[in-house]
Protein backbone atom coordinates (compact mmCIF):
# COMPACT_ATOMS: atom_id res chain seq x y z
CA UNK A 1 0.00 0.00 0.00
CA UNK A 2 1.37 3.63 -0.79
CA UNK A 3 2.12 5.59 2.49
CA UNK A 4 0.61 8.38 1.13
CA UNK A 5 -3.17 8.15 0.41
CA UNK A 6 -3.58 4.57 1.52
CA UNK A 7 -4.16 3.12 -2.48
CA UNK A 8 -3.05 0.15 -3.40
CA UNK A 9 -0.44 1.63 -5.88
CA UNK A 10 2.48 -0.47 -5.30
CA UNK A 11 6.22 -1.14 -7.54
CA UNK A 12 3.98 -4.16 -9.18
CA UNK A 13 1.33 -2.06 -10.50
CA UNK A 14 2.41 1.59 -10.91
CA UNK A 15 3.11 0.86 -14.52
CA UNK A 16 -0.42 -0.14 -15.50
CA UNK A 17 -1.24 3.46 -14.34
CA UNK A 18 1.48 5.52 -15.58
CA UNK A 19 0.04 7.51 -18.22
CA UNK A 20 2.33 11.02 -19.53
CA UNK A 21 2.14 13.60 -17.45
CA UNK A 22 -0.11 14.58 -14.53
CA UNK A 23 -1.58 17.88 -16.70
CA UNK A 24 -1.39 16.08 -20.38
CA UNK A 25 -3.34 18.58 -22.52
CA UNK A 26 -4.82 16.76 -25.59
CA UNK A 27 -5.11 18.25 -28.99
CA UNK A 28 -8.64 18.64 -28.96
CA UNK A 29 -8.89 20.97 -25.79
CA UNK A 30 -9.61 18.24 -23.21
CA UNK A 31 -7.04 18.28 -20.12
CA UNK A 32 -6.55 15.39 -18.51
CA UNK A 33 -5.81 15.27 -14.63
CA UNK A 34 -3.75 12.18 -13.46
CA UNK A 35 -5.02 11.24 -10.03
CA UNK A 36 -4.07 7.85 -8.64
CA UNK A 37 -6.15 7.93 -5.21
CA UNK A 38 -8.19 4.87 -4.23
CA UNK A 39 -11.34 5.24 -4.15
CA UNK A 40 -11.60 3.90 -0.56
CA UNK A 41 -9.10 7.09 0.26
CA UNK A 42 -11.54 8.56 3.09
CA UNK A 43 -12.78 5.43 4.45
CA UNK A 44 -9.02 4.39 4.97
CA UNK A 45 -8.24 7.44 6.29
CA UNK A 46 -10.80 7.14 9.19
CA UNK A 47 -9.80 3.64 9.28
CA UNK A 48 -6.22 4.91 10.42
CA UNK A 49 -7.61 7.36 12.95
CA UNK A 50 -9.54 4.78 14.28
CA UNK A 51 -6.42 2.34 14.48
CA UNK A 52 -4.47 4.94 16.15
CA UNK A 53 -7.10 5.56 19.07
CA UNK A 54 -7.40 1.66 19.20
CA UNK A 55 -3.32 1.73 20.09
CA UNK A 56 -3.30 4.97 22.35
CA UNK A 57 -4.99 2.32 24.46
CA UNK A 58 -3.48 -0.72 23.60
CA UNK A 59 -6.71 -2.12 22.53
CA UNK A 60 -6.58 -5.22 19.93
CA UNK A 61 -9.50 -4.37 17.44
CA UNK A 62 -11.07 -7.84 16.16
CA UNK A 63 -13.44 -7.81 13.01
CA UNK A 64 -15.43 -10.48 12.81
CA UNK A 65 -17.21 -11.35 9.42
CA UNK A 66 -19.24 -14.24 7.99
CA UNK A 67 -22.72 -15.21 5.80
CA UNK A 68 -25.69 -14.46 7.93
CA UNK A 69 -26.66 -17.59 10.43
CA UNK A 70 -23.10 -18.82 10.66
CA UNK A 71 -23.13 -18.29 14.37
CA UNK A 72 -21.57 -15.16 15.26
CA UNK A 73 -23.67 -13.86 18.04
CA UNK A 74 -23.35 -17.39 19.67
CA UNK A 75 -19.82 -17.41 18.91
CA UNK A 76 -19.59 -13.91 20.93
CA UNK A 77 -21.60 -14.96 23.84
CA UNK A 78 -19.22 -17.91 24.60
CA UNK A 79 -16.26 -16.09 24.15
CA UNK A 80 -17.31 -13.11 26.87
CA UNK A 81 -18.17 -15.76 29.47
CA UNK A 82 -14.50 -17.68 28.94
CA UNK A 83 -13.13 -13.95 29.11
CA UNK A 84 -14.95 -13.18 32.23
CA UNK A 85 -12.17 -12.08 34.90
CA UNK A 86 -9.25 -12.46 31.89
CA UNK A 87 -10.04 -9.67 29.72
CA UNK A 88 -12.16 -6.12 29.66
CA UNK A 89 -14.40 -6.70 26.55
CA UNK A 90 -16.60 -4.19 24.36
CA UNK A 91 -18.08 -5.00 21.51
CA UNK A 92 -19.65 -3.58 18.27
CA UNK A 93 -22.49 -4.76 16.29
CA UNK A 94 -23.67 -3.65 12.57
CA UNK A 95 -26.87 -5.33 12.21
CA UNK A 96 -29.44 -4.26 9.47
CA UNK A 97 -32.40 -3.49 11.62
CA UNK A 98 -33.17 -5.08 15.26
CA UNK A 99 -31.01 -4.48 18.83
CA UNK A 100 -31.38 -8.13 19.07
CA UNK A 101 -27.43 -8.95 18.80
CA UNK A 102 -26.66 -6.25 21.06
CA UNK A 103 -29.25 -6.86 23.58
CA UNK A 104 -28.19 -10.71 23.57
CA UNK A 105 -24.34 -9.74 24.51
CA UNK A 106 -24.85 -7.09 26.67
CA UNK A 107 -26.60 -10.23 29.03
CA UNK A 108 -23.05 -11.13 29.22
CA UNK A 109 -21.84 -7.44 31.18
CA UNK A 110 -19.69 -5.92 28.73
CA UNK A 111 -20.67 -2.64 26.62
CA UNK A 112 -22.53 -3.51 23.23
CA UNK A 113 -22.91 -1.06 20.77
CA UNK A 114 -25.56 -1.20 18.02
CA UNK A 115 -24.83 0.25 14.42
CA UNK A 116 -28.04 -0.23 12.81
CA UNK A 117 -26.95 -0.36 9.36
CA UNK A 118 -30.37 -0.14 7.55
CA UNK A 119 -29.86 -1.15 3.79
CA UNK A 120 -26.35 -1.20 4.01
CA UNK A 121 -24.36 -3.74 3.64
CA UNK A 122 -21.59 -2.97 5.51
CA UNK A 123 -19.56 -1.14 8.02
CA UNK A 124 -17.42 1.21 7.09
CA UNK A 125 -14.78 3.52 9.45
CA UNK A 126 -17.42 6.39 10.09
CA UNK A 127 -20.43 4.15 11.66
CA UNK A 128 -17.25 2.78 13.95
CA UNK A 129 -16.11 5.95 14.57
CA UNK A 130 -19.25 7.06 15.78
CA UNK A 131 -19.40 4.02 17.95
CA UNK A 132 -16.28 4.42 19.64
CA UNK A 133 -17.69 7.24 21.83
CA UNK A 134 -20.00 5.39 23.50
CA UNK A 135 -17.11 2.91 24.47
CA UNK A 136 -14.71 4.06 27.03
CA UNK A 137 -11.06 2.62 25.48
CA UNK A 138 -9.22 2.98 28.64
CA UNK A 139 -11.40 0.30 30.32
CA UNK A 140 -10.87 -2.38 28.05
CA UNK A 141 -8.55 -4.63 26.42
CA UNK A 142 -10.31 -5.96 23.30
CA UNK A 143 -13.13 -4.94 20.92
CA UNK A 144 -14.74 -7.03 18.69
CA UNK A 145 -16.47 -5.42 15.94
CA UNK A 146 -19.20 -8.06 14.53
CA UNK A 147 -19.41 -6.75 11.44
CA UNK A 148 -23.11 -7.30 8.73
CA UNK A 149 -23.73 -10.90 7.83
CA UNK A 150 -22.39 -10.83 4.26
CA UNK A 151 -19.32 -12.11 2.70
CA UNK A 152 -18.96 -9.46 0.35
CA UNK A 153 -19.27 -6.21 0.91
CA UNK A 154 -17.42 -5.97 4.73
CA UNK A 155 -14.19 -6.88 2.73
CA UNK A 156 -13.64 -3.36 0.84
CA UNK A 157 -13.93 -1.63 4.06
CA UNK A 158 -11.15 -1.21 6.70
CA UNK A 159 -12.30 -0.44 9.98
CA UNK A 160 -9.19 0.55 11.50
CA UNK A 161 -9.23 -3.17 13.11
CA UNK A 162 -5.96 -5.38 13.19
CA UNK A 163 -7.19 -8.22 12.80
CA UNK A 164 -9.93 -10.52 10.68
CA UNK A 165 -11.64 -13.50 11.76
CA UNK A 166 -13.81 -14.93 9.40
CA UNK A 167 -16.44 -17.77 10.24
CA UNK A 168 -17.42 -20.33 7.88
CA UNK A 169 -20.26 -22.76 9.33
CA UNK A 170 -20.63 -26.35 8.87
CA UNK A 171 -24.09 -25.92 7.38
CA UNK A 172 -22.40 -23.80 4.79
CA UNK A 173 -20.52 -25.02 1.68
CA UNK A 174 -16.43 -25.62 2.22
CA UNK A 175 -15.81 -24.31 -1.00
CA UNK A 176 -16.86 -20.85 0.51
CA UNK A 177 -13.38 -19.37 0.05
CA UNK A 178 -12.97 -20.05 -3.73
CA UNK A 179 -16.48 -17.99 -3.66
CA UNK A 180 -15.58 -15.35 -1.94
CA UNK A 181 -11.74 -14.91 -2.51
CA UNK A 182 -11.28 -11.01 -1.57
CA UNK A 183 -13.65 -11.36 2.10
CA UNK A 184 -11.24 -15.03 2.70
CA UNK A 185 -8.10 -13.56 1.35
CA UNK A 186 -8.26 -10.77 3.88
CA UNK A 187 -8.38 -13.53 6.93
CA UNK A 188 -5.77 -13.84 9.65
CA UNK A 189 -7.99 -16.92 11.22
CA UNK A 190 -10.91 -18.73 9.62
CA UNK A 191 -13.09 -20.42 12.15
CA UNK A 192 -14.90 -23.42 11.19
CA UNK A 193 -18.26 -22.95 13.24
CA UNK A 194 -21.18 -25.76 14.82
CA UNK A 195 -18.15 -28.52 14.46
CA UNK A 196 -20.93 -30.41 16.45
CA UNK A 197 -23.04 -30.66 13.50
CA UNK A 198 -19.88 -32.18 11.15
CA UNK A 199 -21.23 -35.86 11.77
CA UNK A 200 -24.67 -35.39 10.63
CA UNK A 201 -23.55 -32.64 7.46
CA UNK A 202 -21.13 -35.46 6.05
CA UNK A 203 -20.55 -33.13 2.85
CA UNK A 204 -19.09 -30.56 4.72
CA UNK A 205 -15.08 -31.16 4.71
CA UNK A 206 -12.87 -28.96 6.80
CA UNK A 207 -9.86 -30.19 5.47
CA UNK A 208 -11.12 -28.77 1.58
CA UNK A 209 -11.81 -25.63 3.13
CA UNK A 210 -8.50 -25.34 4.38
CA UNK A 211 -7.06 -26.34 0.88
CA UNK A 212 -9.08 -24.08 -0.49
CA UNK A 213 -7.78 -21.24 1.55
CA UNK A 214 -4.31 -22.52 0.95
CA UNK A 215 -5.14 -21.24 -2.94
CA UNK A 216 -5.88 -18.02 -2.15
CA UNK A 217 -2.16 -17.72 -0.87
CA UNK A 218 -3.39 -17.10 2.75
CA UNK A 219 -1.89 -19.02 5.00
CA UNK A 220 -3.82 -17.97 7.93
CA UNK A 221 -4.70 -20.87 10.67
CA UNK A 222 -8.12 -22.61 10.97
CA UNK A 223 -9.37 -23.29 13.87
CA UNK A 224 -12.56 -25.73 14.66
CA UNK A 225 -14.75 -24.84 17.39
CA UNK A 226 -18.09 -25.25 18.45
CA UNK A 227 -19.78 -22.46 20.72
CA UNK A 228 -23.01 -24.67 21.43
CA UNK A 229 -20.96 -27.92 23.08
CA UNK A 230 -17.78 -25.95 23.83
CA UNK A 231 -15.43 -27.65 21.78
CA UNK A 232 -12.29 -26.36 19.97
CA UNK A 233 -13.12 -22.80 22.40
CA UNK A 234 -9.83 -22.90 24.14
CA UNK A 235 -7.98 -22.95 21.24
CA UNK A 236 -9.65 -19.97 20.36
CA UNK A 237 -9.17 -17.92 23.38
CA UNK A 238 -5.34 -19.01 23.12
CA UNK A 239 -5.12 -17.53 19.90
CA UNK A 240 -6.85 -14.24 21.31
CA UNK A 241 -4.56 -13.84 23.78
CA UNK A 242 -1.77 -14.79 22.19
CA UNK A 243 -2.90 -11.58 19.14
CA UNK A 244 -3.49 -9.05 22.22
CA UNK A 245 0.45 -9.88 23.38
CA UNK A 246 1.42 -9.81 20.15
CA UNK A 247 -0.21 -6.00 19.84
CA UNK A 248 0.86 -5.14 22.36
CA UNK A 249 4.48 -5.77 21.79
CA UNK A 250 4.30 -3.92 19.04
CA UNK A 251 2.91 -0.89 20.26
CA UNK A 252 6.08 -0.91 23.00
CA UNK A 253 7.89 -1.51 20.02
CA UNK A 254 5.94 1.56 17.98
CA UNK A 255 5.90 3.89 20.87
CA UNK A 256 8.26 2.97 23.03
CA UNK A 257 5.56 2.17 25.62
CA UNK A 258 2.40 1.02 26.73
CA UNK A 259 0.05 3.68 27.11
CA UNK A 260 -0.80 4.63 30.50
CA UNK A 261 -4.56 3.47 31.60
CA UNK A 262 -6.72 6.86 31.49
CA UNK A 263 -8.93 5.18 33.87
CA UNK A 264 -12.58 7.01 33.65
CA UNK A 265 -11.29 9.19 30.79
CA UNK A 266 -13.49 8.95 27.70
CA UNK A 267 -13.13 8.88 24.15
CA UNK A 268 -11.13 11.83 24.03
CA UNK A 269 -11.76 14.36 21.10
CA UNK A 270 -9.77 17.31 20.73
CA UNK A 271 -9.27 17.08 17.18
CA UNK A 272 -11.35 18.25 14.19
CA UNK A 273 -12.69 16.32 11.57
CA UNK B 1 -24.17 -3.92 -2.10
CA UNK B 2 -21.40 -1.39 -1.69
CA UNK B 3 -21.26 -0.05 -5.66
CA UNK B 4 -23.53 2.94 -4.65
CA UNK B 5 -21.09 3.68 -1.46
CA UNK B 6 -18.19 3.95 -3.42
CA UNK B 7 -19.75 5.76 -6.47
CA UNK B 8 -20.76 8.60 -3.56
CA UNK B 9 -17.33 8.60 -2.36
CA UNK B 10 -15.86 8.79 -5.84
CA UNK B 11 -17.99 11.55 -6.74
CA UNK B 12 -17.52 13.52 -3.50
CA UNK B 13 -13.69 12.99 -4.62
CA UNK B 14 -14.82 14.54 -7.81
CA UNK B 15 -16.52 17.59 -6.25
CA UNK B 16 -13.39 18.25 -4.62
CA UNK B 17 -11.15 18.02 -7.91
CA UNK B 18 -13.55 19.80 -9.64
CA UNK B 19 -13.75 22.93 -7.56
CA UNK B 20 -9.70 23.33 -8.71
CA UNK B 21 -10.54 23.52 -12.37
CA UNK B 22 -14.29 26.05 -12.10
CA UNK B 23 -13.74 27.08 -15.43
CA UNK B 24 -13.36 23.68 -16.92
CA UNK B 25 -16.19 20.66 -17.12
CA UNK B 26 -15.85 17.25 -16.28
CA UNK B 27 -16.27 14.41 -19.40
CA UNK B 28 -14.58 11.39 -18.53
CA UNK B 29 -13.83 9.35 -15.57
CA UNK B 30 -11.13 6.37 -15.51
CA UNK B 31 -10.77 3.81 -12.80
CA UNK B 32 -8.77 0.94 -12.68
CA UNK B 33 -10.61 -1.89 -10.80
CA UNK B 34 -8.23 -5.39 -10.12
CA UNK B 35 -10.38 -8.78 -10.12
CA UNK B 36 -9.57 -8.95 -6.45
CA UNK B 37 -11.10 -5.40 -5.10
CA UNK B 38 -14.53 -7.26 -3.92
CA UNK B 39 -16.20 -4.65 -6.71
CA UNK B 40 -18.49 -5.35 -9.75
CA UNK B 41 -17.74 -3.43 -12.40
CA UNK B 42 -21.54 -3.72 -14.13
CA UNK B 43 -22.86 -2.48 -11.21
CA UNK B 44 -20.71 0.14 -10.39
CA UNK B 45 -21.39 1.37 -14.09
CA UNK B 46 -24.71 1.69 -12.76
CA UNK B 47 -24.42 3.27 -9.61
CA UNK B 48 -22.31 6.12 -11.07
CA UNK B 49 -25.19 7.92 -12.67
CA UNK B 50 -27.42 7.48 -9.90
CA UNK B 51 -24.92 9.01 -7.35
CA UNK B 52 -23.72 11.32 -9.60
CA UNK B 53 -26.81 13.27 -11.00
CA UNK B 54 -27.17 16.90 -10.03
CA UNK B 55 -23.36 16.95 -9.61
CA UNK B 56 -20.49 18.39 -11.11
CA UNK B 57 -20.09 14.28 -12.57
CA UNK B 58 -23.14 14.14 -13.67
CA UNK B 59 -22.36 14.22 -17.61
CA UNK B 60 -19.16 12.83 -17.18
CA UNK B 61 -18.76 9.45 -18.80
CA UNK B 62 -17.23 6.23 -16.67
CA UNK B 63 -14.75 4.13 -18.04
CA UNK B 64 -13.03 1.05 -16.71
CA UNK B 65 -10.09 -0.56 -16.92
CA UNK B 66 -10.26 -4.03 -15.10
CA UNK B 67 -6.60 -5.40 -14.26
CA UNK B 68 -5.47 -9.00 -14.23
CA UNK B 69 -4.54 -10.93 -11.30
CA UNK B 70 -0.72 -10.94 -11.52
CA UNK B 71 1.38 -13.00 -8.67
CA UNK B 72 5.02 -13.85 -7.34
CA UNK B 73 6.45 -16.84 -7.00
CA UNK B 74 9.53 -16.95 -4.23
CA UNK B 75 10.21 -20.57 -5.14
CA UNK B 76 10.43 -20.12 -8.12
CA UNK B 77 11.36 -16.27 -8.48
CA UNK B 78 8.67 -16.32 -11.12
CA UNK B 79 5.47 -13.85 -12.09
CA UNK B 80 2.30 -15.48 -13.63
CA UNK B 81 -0.85 -14.50 -14.17
CA UNK B 82 -3.71 -16.17 -11.85
CA UNK B 83 -7.01 -16.53 -11.28
CA UNK B 84 -8.67 -15.02 -8.68
CA UNK B 85 -9.41 -17.82 -6.35
CA UNK B 86 -6.05 -19.79 -7.05
CA UNK B 87 -3.27 -17.87 -6.85
CA UNK B 88 -0.89 -20.55 -6.60
CA UNK B 89 2.27 -20.63 -8.74
CA UNK B 90 1.35 -21.91 -12.68
CA UNK B 91 4.79 -23.03 -12.76
CA UNK B 92 5.74 -25.03 -9.65
CA UNK B 93 2.55 -24.94 -7.83
CA UNK B 94 3.63 -23.08 -4.60
CA UNK B 95 0.88 -21.56 -2.84
CA UNK B 96 2.59 -19.23 -0.75
CA UNK B 97 3.01 -16.87 -3.38
CA UNK B 98 2.54 -12.94 -3.41
CA UNK B 99 0.38 -10.91 -4.87
CA UNK B 100 2.04 -8.40 -7.30
CA UNK B 101 -1.70 -6.63 -8.42
CA UNK B 102 -5.12 -7.22 -9.12
CA UNK B 103 -6.78 -5.40 -5.97
CA UNK B 104 -6.30 -2.23 -7.11
CA UNK B 105 -9.73 0.18 -6.54
CA UNK B 106 -8.32 3.67 -8.16
CA UNK B 107 -9.28 6.65 -9.48
CA UNK B 108 -6.48 6.94 -12.06
CA UNK B 109 -7.45 10.03 -14.33
CA UNK B 110 -10.09 12.51 -15.19
CA UNK B 111 -10.22 14.21 -18.19
CA UNK B 112 -11.95 18.30 -18.52
CA UNK B 113 -13.28 19.92 -21.66
CA UNK B 114 -13.03 23.76 -21.62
Amino acid sequence: MCDTCGCNVTPGNRHLLAEDGRHAKGSDGRQAVEILQSLLSENDHQAAHNRQHFEQHGVLAVNLMSSPGSGKTALLEQTLELLRDRLRVAVIVGDLETENDAVRLRQHGVTAVQISTGSACHLDAHMVHSALHEIDLSEIDLLFIENVGNLVCPASFDLGHHRNVILLSTTEGDDKPAKYPVMFRAADLMLISKCDLLEVLDDFSPQRAMQQLQQLANPAPTLQLSAKRGSGMAAWIAWLQQQLDDHRQQIVKDLGTLPPEHSHHHHPHPHHH
Amino acid sequence: MHELSLCSNLVAQLQQLADGYPQLRLVEVHLTVGPLAGVEPALLQHAFPVAAAGTVAAEATLRMTVGTVQIFCPRCQRQSEASANNLSCRYCHEWQTQLVSGDELILQRVEFEE
